[in-house]
């Protein structure tokens, strides 16, 4: 597992260009773009399982989710960062991926650092130190038990009962 | 203990008698919008759409705005796909390439009302604050499911009040005032907040005022809202729009904040946002004299009808720098046939001016005015990132239509205070 490590305010546009905006959007079209205004060694070198470590308002600038699709099908666990942009953090409960605001974890970390995740027990260790971070609501945790929005709604829809969440 | 914007409107809508920040409300938005990306959204939910239809007709408003006319077959397809799409669900709000922007449209037409929650899959649906809609982005997957629910979930976000104090010198403008409080605050200093702006309004129409609302997002606002007053009473009027027809919001005198700001707003000058964030906000002095290849005014940030009068004013009888060029970019049809009938397409076209279509491509490097590697862009749009017009070499500089106007005529950044002097 590798860790990649990026600063504050990294945009949409780094994350996928907004040039392909309106000719990439299945997960095959996207990947191999995911950041490749950031970085391209991510693009060439991320693995299942790898994680990113970000600082402050991640995700920041459009509303286009292909940073978000990107990033779950070349397998990342999970963005660990001080802050997310809001828009960014709403689209990754909607694909089901992982984020984690957690500025003292961020702040700990050193280059070579070991990183273990908890979800259950909403704890990171950044090697053998441990830090937590809060759960998420459960309106929010049952969108990532069906496994995404749009799964979430389909579930709803053939529920025929869906003014609750 | 008196009450915000934000927790006032979510409340209505969601039924409370009140909520909190930080709680989860369940609303139904007034109108969903989408645009060229409506064809990637009915794509995720295609058996759904067979089986269910969509929620309400007259709930999601279309509009083809972003890769207009279309680029490529690839674009040409997707716009074909959403016209095949609006005629099968007979959906009422529909605008073909050519009307303008969204967020303009949406405006024009009526369709973003006082008191009312507008989401939209695109970033800059906050502009709509400007006149006290509660307006933001979501992602494509959230409007597909808004399509078939009509509802989703949305967190009552923490406020911060900005008091904007005396008067602006022009030809200091909303822009300026915008890009001076980014650059204040960070690109992250309203992160998850309901931003309401308060104090000495009534020197910015609502146009200018969009200018404000539309920034919002770019310092991580939820919604930037303003007041609704005789100026925007006047212009839902001048739409056709009766004020019976809604019901304004606004916050309690004794509402509680997470952050109080004042600005002064005769010490604002005319300021530029330096690559690559739009929080790198340097005054015009800091950055005079910088060589620019091009120059763009328009986009749904600054390209109303005040914007292009004021590029006018300056370039009229004069010549842009010959080695340079100035693309212009008028929100909306309505836009560009006033421009046309005040004839100040004609003088910025005899400037040297390429007048484009009203649409969103080349403020994100989709479509038209793309950058070459090492180039310089001094434009009006909202955003300055790495790569934003198609090229990761290309540096943009955000300012007010009069720096850029003032900075074409020499091809480098200048202070349009010192050319309205000339003038």
């Amino acid at each position: 597992m590798k860790i990649w490590r990026y600063g504050d305010n990294i945009n949409t546009d780094m994350l996928f260009p907004g040039k392909y905006t309106y000719t990439c959007s299945t997960p095959e079209e996207i990947k191999p773009h995911i950041l490749e205004d950031l970085d391209p060694a991510f693009t060439k070198g991320v693995n299942e399982g790898d994680i990113i470590l970000a600082g402050k308002n991640f995700g920041c600038g459009s509303s286009r989710e292909q940073p978000v699709v990107g990033l779950k099908e070349v397998g990342i666990q999970a963005v660990l960062a001080e802050s997310f942009a809001r828009i960014f953090y709403r689209s990754a409960i909607n694909q089901g991926l992982i984020l984690i605001e957690c500025p003292e974890a961020v702040r700990a970390y050193s280059d070579g650092d070991m990183v273990e995740l908890n979800m259950k027990e909403g704890e990171i260790k950044i090697t053998g130190k441990s830090f937590s971070f809060p759960k998420l609501p459960t309106e929010i945790l049952a969108i990532r038990k069906a496994g995404g929005l749009i799964a979430y709604t389909r579930e709803k829809l053939k529920g025929k009962n869906y003014t609750n969440y | 203990m008196g009450k915000t914007f934000a927790e006032k409107i979510l409340a209505r809508k969601a039924g409370l008698k009140e909520v909190v920040p930080g709680q989860i409300v369940i609303v139904r938005p007034d109108h969903l919008l989408t645009h060229d990306n409506t064809a990637p959204i009915i794509s995720k939910i295609k058996e759904e759409l067979d089986e269910y239809g969509i929620v309400d007709k007259n709930f999601p408003v279309i509009v083809l705005d972003h890769v207009i006319p279309a680029a490529n077959e690839k674009t040409a397809s997707n716009h074909k796909k959403i016209r095949e799409f609006i005629k099968r669900h007979s959906i009422k709000n529909f605008f073909d390439i050519g009307t303008g922007i969204c967020h303009q449209v949406l405006f024009e037409k009526g369709l973003a009302l006082p008191g009312t929650i507008v989401l939209g899959s695109d970033s800059h649906t906050c502009s709509y604050g400007a006149l006290g809609v509660f307006a933001s982005g979501i992602d494509r997957t959230e409007a597909a499911s808004l399509l078939l629910t009509g509802d989703t979930w949305l967190k009552v976000p923490l406020s911060i009040k900005i008091t904007l104090k005396g008067k602006i010198k022009p030809p200091v403008s909303a822009k300026d005032v915008i890009l001076y409080i980014i650059g204040n605050l960070s690109a992250s200093g309203a992160n998850y907040c309901s931003v309401e702006f308060h104090g000495d309004l009534e020197q910015f129409s609502v146009s200018e005022r969009f200018t404000i609302a539309n920034m919002g997002v770019e310092m991580g606002a939820k919604v930037a809202v303003f007041p609704v007053d005789d100026i925007t009473l006047e212009y839902l009027k001048g739409i056709g729009i009766k004020e019976s027809s809604y019901k304004a919001v606004w916050s309690d005198k004794d509402a509680s904040y997470s952050k109080e700001l004042t600005y002064e707003l005769s010490d604002i000058p005319p300021v530029v946002a330096c690559p690559h964030s739009v929080d790198n906000v340097k005054t015009v002095n800091e950055v005079t004299g910088i060589k620019i290849d091009q120059f763009f005014i328009g986009t749904c940030t600054n390209g109303r009808l005040k914007d292009f009068e004021v590029a006018a004013e300056i370039l009229k009888g004069k010549k842009v720098a010959s080695d340079v060029r100035l693309l212009v970019l008028p929100a909306s049809r309505d836009i560009f046939e006033a421009a046309l009938k005040e004839n100040i397409i004609d003088t910025l076209s005899k400037a040297g001016a390429v007048i484009l279509p009203p649409g969103c491509g080349p403020c994100l490097g989709a479509h038209q005015g793309v950058l070459a590697p090492g180039e310089r862009c001094l434009s009006t749009a909202n955003r300055n990132f790495k790569g934003r017009m198609g090229c990761r070499e290309a540096e943009i500089y955000l300012a007010s239509p009069a720096t850029v106007a003032a900075s074409a005529l020499y091809g480098k950044i200048t202070d349009p205070r010192v050319v309205s002097y000339r003038i």
